[in-house]
């Protein structure tokens, strides 16, 4: 019998970070007291109308030009009935037929193979308030009453949801990696899972090899950190896998990871098939987002972190520092702006992923709050390939320039760090040591190549050490080679 | 013709407690309206352009401006139960 094999679809919500609700006009913030930012329309008040933020229609039109998906140029807002104490109009103002994005794809590259995951459709909503349960330990089951805070209730919410077409948990988690980059990228949302303003639900089901049917699923959530969606979903095979063989079935249910235990748990809410009853919202206008909006903001977008990855692998990074630029925009803007004033960029790459970096962990810093600019980064690489600067000298000066003790030449000059390279006096010295060791200078020229360390070493000695040793060897080299 | 319809499912899903007699009642009520919509959805609609809203307009946009939001006693003030500045409610698992 064929191998196990795991078919995942991921849904992802994001929180837009724009000022105000999706359909009032209360601030959107994290942290407040509770039922501070309420309104009519978000505690759903009678006579309440809502009033689409047009910032909010902007936010999801670019995550669905950075997703390659169909805008729709004619969309419908639709109510989603369904009773839960966090929503307090006793449904939630959502999309169901037209939504604003379908038919994207979103490439990622895992162990450096590329695969393209399916976007089904990219959807616009409002957020739910939050619960906070009273009990034993906080827990919903054991809980003797909930508290509501509603500030979170209305912010407008993006959901993506892609095609079954992730095989592997590893894939789960670039796919999630790559869309937190994208909407950082585009300065729609901060997406930061552990405050929940970036959410994953993983389904997920196995089947026997790549042609079955599929198989039962199950839709994880509370997955909160991209570790954890991984986990989950590793959890999640591993126990269908195991249920299967041991001729079981999968029922199709709502499970909760717990991150302590690392282990799904079902939700044992009772099974009610889910009927949404979706019907338009009457309270609002279709939504018209036109050839000339969707132009614009496709002209707009800026660069997307594979573009950006790939730019730098094309200046001459390598694949790993280039993802670590493309991850920090302090780092890559610094990169940016050095490569401009001539650094070299593999040379920049690497001290700025690595030495700066290091720096930065070690004094607890940003990048902002250090000497370092990228004039600095391009002097630096210009006294390198000049030979002024050894390269091993030139990460003593970087964390010199980056303690703020000056510019790159004014520290190696101070600390005495320049290597001559004046090729008319190292030429003279060279030509004084062979003159000084004849014997020596034969048996290199007789092709005993170990001797070149001797001459180099004697040249060192006569300049105290600031000789240019890569100039100097090739200098004997050349002599003994006649 | 009258029209097949779970009226108890149906109330459920609504959170409305109906007696026997009021299923009965409102499940015939249901049915008469539910049987004009499909008198309505028999007519011969080709060639008519599907509309998805009677007025003609798109796009009644808000732009993204924070106005001033009720203060937390004026948003409890209508709660039948508070606490700590939450809306107080029975536990939402199980029974109450």
């Amino acid at each position: 019998m064929p191998e196990w094999e795991a078919v995942i679809g991921i849904e992802t919500h994001v929180e837009l970070q724009t000022n105000s609700k999706m359909f009032c006009g209360c601030a959107v913030a994290f942290g407040e007291a509770p039922n501070t930012n309420t309104c009519p329309v978000c505690l759903a008040l009678p006579g309440a109308i809502p009033v689409p933020n047009e910032e909010a229609i902007e936010g999801i039109v670019k995550i669905g030009t950075a997703l390659d998906s169909t805008i729709n140029k004619d969309s419908l807002f639709y109510r989603k009935n369904y009773f839960y104490p966090d929503l307090p109009k006793n449904y939630q103002i959502s999309q169901y037929t037209f939504p604003v994005c379908e038919f994207g794809k979103l490439e990622i590259v895992v162990d450096g193979e590329p695969f393209v995951v399916g976007i089904t459709r990219v959807h616009m909503e409002e957020d739910t308030g939050k619960s906070r349960h009273v009990g034993e330990d906080g827990r919903i089951h054991d809980a003797s009453h909930s508290l509501l805070d509603f500030n979170r209730s209305g912010v407008p919410l993006v959901e993506i949801v892609t095609e079954p077409d992730i095989r592997t948990a590893e894939q789960a988690r670039a796919y999630g990696a790559e869309l937190q980059r994208i909407v950082r990228t585009l300065g729609v949302s901060d997406a930061r899972l552990e405050e929940g303003s970036m959410r994953f639900d993983a389904n997920v089901s196995v089947r026997r090899g790549p042609d079955a049917e599929f198989g039962t699923r199950t839709e994880t959530k509370n997955v909160n950190s991209l570790r954890s969606l991984q986990r989950a979903i590793t959890f999640e095979i591993d126990r269908q896998t195991r249920v299967l063989e041991e001729g079981g079935e999968i029922i199709q249910e709502t499970r909760h990871w717990n991150e302590d235990k690392g282990v799904t748990i079902s939700m044992r809410i009772k099974e009610e098939s889910e009927d949404y009853r979706y019907f338009q919202e009457p309270d609002m206008l279709p939504l018209e987002i036109d050839e000339a909006w969707q132009q614009r903001v496709k002209a707009e977008q800026p660069e997307l972190p594979a573009q950006k990855r790939a730019r730098y692998v094309g200046l001459g990074t390598d694949a790993h520092t280039a993802e670590l630029l493309a991850d920090d925009p302090a780092l890559g803007g610094l990169f940016d702006q050095a490569v401009q004033a001539g650094a070299n960029a593999k040379q920049a790459g690497i001290w700025i992923t690595q030495e700066v970096v290091a720096y930065l962990r070690r004094e607890e810093k940003s990048l902002v709050e250090t000497a370092l600019s990228a004039a600095h980064v391009a002097e630096l690489s210009e006294m390198v390939s000049a030979g002024d600067l050894s390269s091993t000298a030139s990460k003593d000066v970087l964390n010199a320039v980056l303690a703020g003790d000056g510019t790159p030449r004014e520290i190696a000059e101070a600390k005495d760090l320049i290597q001559i390279s004046d090729s008319g006096f190292l030429e003279a010295e060279v030509d004084a040591v062979i003159a000084d060791n004849t014997d020596a200078f034969e048996k290199l020229a007789g092709g005993d190549m170990k001797m070149i360390g001797f001459f180099v070493g004697q040249v060192m000695k006569r300049t105290g050490g600031k000789a240019d040793p890569r100039l100097v060897s090739e200098m004997v080299r050349n002599k003994a080679q006649g | 013709m009258p029209v097949d319809i779970d009226i108890a499912k149906v109330a459920h899903l609504a959170r409305i407690d109906l007696s026997d007699e009021e299923l009965a009642q409102y499940g015939e009520q249901l049915s008469v309206i539910l049987e004009y919509a499909e008198r309505v959805s028999a007519l011969p609609t080709d060639g008519v352009e599907p509309t998805s809203h009677p007025l003609p307009a798109t796009n009644a946009f808000r732009p993204d401006v924070v106005t001033s939001s009720l203060t937390n006693e004026e948003a409890l003030a209508m709660a039948p139960e508070a606490e700590d500045g939450y809306f107080r409610v029975p536990r939402i698992l199980g029974e109450p």
